[in-house]
C-alpha cells in the first residue's frame, strides 16, 4: 500500500515545537508505528487533499495537475487512492495509511459511490474474517480496516444536503464517520455556530449514526468524559486547509491569505483543525482503533456469519463478486469465495 | 418641458426624440425578470438580494431537520415593483430551489429549461393573436445568473450539461457567488480555466460579441468578458467598521467590504447588468433569443401544416382542416421539449 510514501523532504519546520499538549497515554506504543488508517471522503473542491497535507506538513498529495479540457469535464468514476505517510506524534511512531475517494459526489449520477465504498470497507472486513478462520495463519497479515472515514460536508450554511445524509446513513452502521465542514474559512464565525446546530440537528433528528465521541462502557475519569462532552459539542469540525507558510516573529505560522485578512490555520479560533489532528493522531486513535476492531467489525461479522442483513441495500451478497478491488491493496491476502464461510445468499 | 438646443429656425428637434421615449418608459415601466440557477447554498439569494439592495426573495434551501428534501428542481418567481427616479420595473426573480442538490443529477435542469422556453412561448401566442394587446407582459427571461461552486477545478459535467443548454436560451452569466473563501491567485486560476472551458465547449455566455459595436462598446464587453466568471461576495448586512457602515461578513480575522474591488467584483456585476447592460440585456433576449425560438417555433407549425394538409389530400383521413386560429403553440413546443 506504499504510494507517495513518507520519504519526502519535510519541507515545512514543524509547527508544533512551541505548542505543547497534555500527551495522552492510553496506546500502546508500537516498534514499527502504530497502523492508523483513514479514509477521505468529500466532493472535490472541498480540501480533502489540503487537510491531508497539512495534516501530515509535506505534499502528501501533489497539486492536481489540471488535465487538458477534453478531459477535465468527463465525470470520472471514483477512484480509490492509497497513500502512506510515517508520522510522528508525541514520541508515538503511527503509520498513517490514508484513502482518498477523488471523483466522489463529482458525477452527475453519483448513487453508485456509497455501494462501491460501502463495499471498499466490507473487503477490509472480509480479508481479515478470512484470515481469522485460515488454519495456518500469516503473521504478516496487514489489517487494512478503515478507523475513521472524515466526511467533508459543503459549508452551504444550510441543512445536510441528500448526497451528506445517503453518506453517512449508509456507511455510519459500518465505519466511524468524523463529518467536517471543508473550506470553513468561508463561514463567519456568527454564521458557522448556526450551520454547525442545524447539521447536527439533522444528524440525531434522522438518527444518522456517526462517531460522536461515545463514552466507552468501562469510561474511568471524569476527565475524558468532560473532554468527549467538549468534542461533541464542536462537530461537525471546522476545517481550513492550507499550504503556504509566513514568517510571524520568527515562528513558521500556516495561512491563507486573503486581501482581507489572514486565517492562521492553527489558530483555535479561526479554525478547529488544530483539534481534529489532536483527535485523530492522539487522544482518540486508541478509541477508533478499538471500535473500529471490537464494534463495528463485530457487528459485520455477526451479520455476515448469521445470514442477518440489518443495513439495507448492504452487499453483503455481492461482496463475493467484488473482490477485485482488495487485490489493489498489495499484502493482503485475496479472498476467495471458497475460504468464506458458508453463508447463504441475503436478499438484499 | 425642454427647452430646445438652439433657437435657430434651422433647428428642427428632432433630437428630443430620447426625451419623448423617456417620458413614455416613465409612464409605462418596464419588465425585467432574471433567473437564478445553481445548487442549495451557493448564496443565489443574497446575491440578488445584494444587488438591488433590498429583499427580494428568501431563500429556499433547507433550514430544519424536519424540511424533506427537494427531489426535483422547483421553479418559484417572485415579483416586486421597485422604483427609482421615477422609473418603475417590475423586477421578477425566478429561484430554482432543488437544482443540482439530489444524489442523483439527471435531468435536473428540464424544468429550467421548460420555464424559460414557455415564457417565449406565451409571447409568441400572445404575438400572434389577431387581436394583440398593446403592450404584451413580457414575462421573458433576459439574464441567468448561473452558479458556479468555488474550489471547484473547473467546469463539472453537470455545469457543462446545463450550460450547454441554458446559453441556447437566455443570457447566461456565470458567477461564483461565495468566493471569500478563494485567494486572490486561486480565484486568477479559476477565471482563466473557466474561460478555457469555455471555448472549448462552445458555450457562448452573455456579452455575445457583435460587429454592431461601437470602439468603446467593444471595449467595455472585452473588458467584462476578462471578469467572467464574476467572483462575487454578496450580504445583506451593513457592519459597523470604525464607525463607517459597510455592507460585508465579518470574519474571525478580517472584515469583507462587497464594494472593495479588492475584495469582490460585486460592483462590476452590478454595474454591468444595471447599469452598463439592462437594456441590452431585454433587447438581445428579444432579438436573440427569442427570435430564434420563434422562427424554430414558426417553421415546426409550417411543417405540421403541410402534414396535415398531404394526410388530408391523400387518403383521406377525415380531411382535417388545418387550425386557422392562433396556432396552439405551448403544444406544439412541448412536444418538442
Amino acid at each position: 500500500m506504499k504510494e507517495g510514501s513518507g520519504e519526502e523532504q519535510n519541507v515545512a519546520p514543524s509547527v508544533y515545537s512551541h505548542v505543547s499538549r497534555p500527551g495522552s497515554h492510553r496506546y500502546k506504543s508500537a516498534k514499527k508505528g502504530l497502523p492508523f488508517n483513514v479514509m477521505l471522503v468529500g466532493e472535490s473542491g472541498l480540501g480533502r487533499t489540503t487537510f491531508l497535507n497539512t495534516l501530515c506538513e509535506r505534499v502528501v498529495i501533489p497539486p492536481h495537475e489540471a488535465a487538458n479540457c477534453e478531459q477535465a469535464h468527463i465525470a470520472e468514476p471514483m477512484q480509490f487512492k492509497h497513500y502512506t505517510v510515517d508520522m510522528e506524534e508525541d514520541g508515538m511512531k503511527i503509520v498513517l495509511n490514508i484513502i482518498d475517494t477523488p471523483g466522489f459526489g463529482d458525477g452527475i449520477d453519483n448513487e453508485n459511490c456509497f455501494t462501491r465504498i460501502q463495499e471498499y470497507i466490507e473487503v477490509q472486513y472480509d480479508n481479515v474474517l478470512a484470515e481469522e478462520n485460515r488454519i495456518k495463519r500469516n503473521t504478516k497479515f496487514t489489517d487494512t480496516r478503515i478507523h475513521a472515514l472524515l466526511y467533508f460536508i459543503t459549508p452551504t450554511g444550510h441543512s445536510l444536503r441528500e448526497l451528506d445524509v445517503e453518506l453517512m446513513r449508509r456507511l455510519g452502521s459500518r465505519i466511524n464517520i468524523i463529518p467536517v465542514i471543508g473550506r470553513s474559512d468561508s463561514l463567519t464565525p456568527r454564521e458557522l455556530v448556526l450551520f454547525k446546530q442545524r447539521v447536527m440537528n439533522d444528524i440525531t433528528a434522522n438518527g444518522i449514526p456517526i462517531f460522536n465521541f461515545p463514552n466507552s462502557d468501562d469510561e474511568e475519569d471524569e476527565e475524558s468524559v468532560e473532554e468527549n462532552a467538549e468534542l461533541r459539542a464542536m462537530l461537525p469540525f471546522a476545517v481550513v486547509g492550507c499550504e503556504e507558510v509566513i514568517n510571524e516573529e520568527g515562528r513558521p505560522v500556516r495561512v491563507r491569505s486573503y486581501p482581507w485578512g489572514v486565517v492562521q490555520v492553527d489558530n483555535d479560533e479561526h479554525s478547529d483543525f488544530d483539534r481534529l489532528r489532536y483527535v485523530l493522531l492522539n487522544s482518540h486513535i486508541a478509541d477508533l482503533r478499538d471500535r473500529t476492531h471490537n464494534g463495528l467489525y463485530e457487528l459485520y461479522r455477526t451479520e455476515k456469519l448469521s445470514g442477518t442483513n440489518v443495513i439495507a441495500g448492504s452487499a453483503a451478497a455481492t461482496n463475493a463478486a467484488h473482490v477485485a478491488p482488495a487485490a489493489a491493496t498489495a499484502g493482503s491476502p485475496t479472498v476467495q469465495p471458497s475460504m468464506l464461510p458458508q453463508s447463504h445468499p441475503v436478499a438484499a | 418641458m425642454s427647452a430646445p438646443a438652439n433657437d435657430s429656425q434651422d433647428y428642427v428637434g428632432f433630437d428630443t426624440i430620447t426625451q419623448q421615449m423617456e417620458r413614455k418608459f416613465l409612464k409605462r415601466g418596464f419588465n425585467f425578470n432574471v433567473i437564478l440557477v445553481g445548487e442549495s447554498g451557493m448564496g443565489k439569494s443574497t446575491l440578488v438580494n445584494s444587488i438591488f439592495s433590498s429583499h427580494l426573495v428568501d431563500s429556499q434551501g433547507r433550514r430544519t431537520a424536519q424540511e424533506v428534501i427537494r427531489k426535483t428542481t422547483e421553479i418559484s418567481p417572485v415579483t416586486q415593483t421597485l422604483e427609482e427616479n421615477g422609473v418603475r420595473v417590475r423586477l421578477t426573480i425566478i429561484d430554482t430551489p432543488g437544482f443540482g442538490d439530489q444524489c442523483n443529477n439527471e435531468g435536473c435542469w428540464v424544468p429550467v429549461i421548460k420555464y424559460i422556453k414557455d415564457q417565449h412561448a406565451a409571447y409568441l401566442e400572445r404575438e400572434l393573436k389577431p387581436q394583440r394587446d398593446r403592450v404584451i407582459n413580457d414575462t421573458r427571461v433576459h439574464a441567468c445568473l448561473y452558479f458556479l461552486n468555488p474550489g471547484s477545478r473547473g467546469l463539472r459535467p453537470l455545469d457543462v450539461e446545463v450550460l450547454k443548454r441554458l446559453t441556447e436560451v437566455t443570457n447566461v452569466i456565470p458567477v461564483i457567488a461565495k468566493s471569500d473563501s478563494m485567494t486572490v491567485e486561486e480565484r486568477t486560476v479559476f477565471k482563466r480555466r473557466i474561460k478555457e472551458e469555455l471555448v472549448f465547449h462552445r458555450i457562448a455566455v452573455y456579452p455575445y460579441p457583435s460587429e454592431e459595436d461601437g470602439e468603446e462598446d467593444r471595449l467595455l464587453n472585452s473588458s467584462i468578458r476578462d471578469l467572467v466568471p464574476f467572483a462575487v461576495v454578496g450580504s445583506e448586512e451593513i457592519i459597523d467598521v470604525n464607525g463607517t457602515p459597510v455592507r460585508g461578513r465579518r470574519h474571525g480575522w478580517g472584515v469583507i467590504n462587497i464594494f472593495d474591488e479588492a475584495h469582490s467584483d460585486f460592483v462590476h456585476l452590478r454595474n454591468f447588468m444595471l447599469r452598463t447592460h439592462l437594456s441590452d440585456l431585454i433587447e438581445v433576449t428579444s432579438q436573440r433569443h427569442y427570435e430564434q425560438f420563434r422562427t424554430s417555433q414558426l417553421r415546426q407549425i409550417k411543417e405540421l401544416r403541410a402534414q396535415q394538409a398531404a394526410a388530408a389530400a391523400s387518403g383521406g383521413i377525415m380531411g382535417s382542416m388545418p387550425q386557422q386560429a392562433p396556432p396552439q403553440v405551448p403544444a406544439i413546443h412541448q412536444s418538442m421539449a
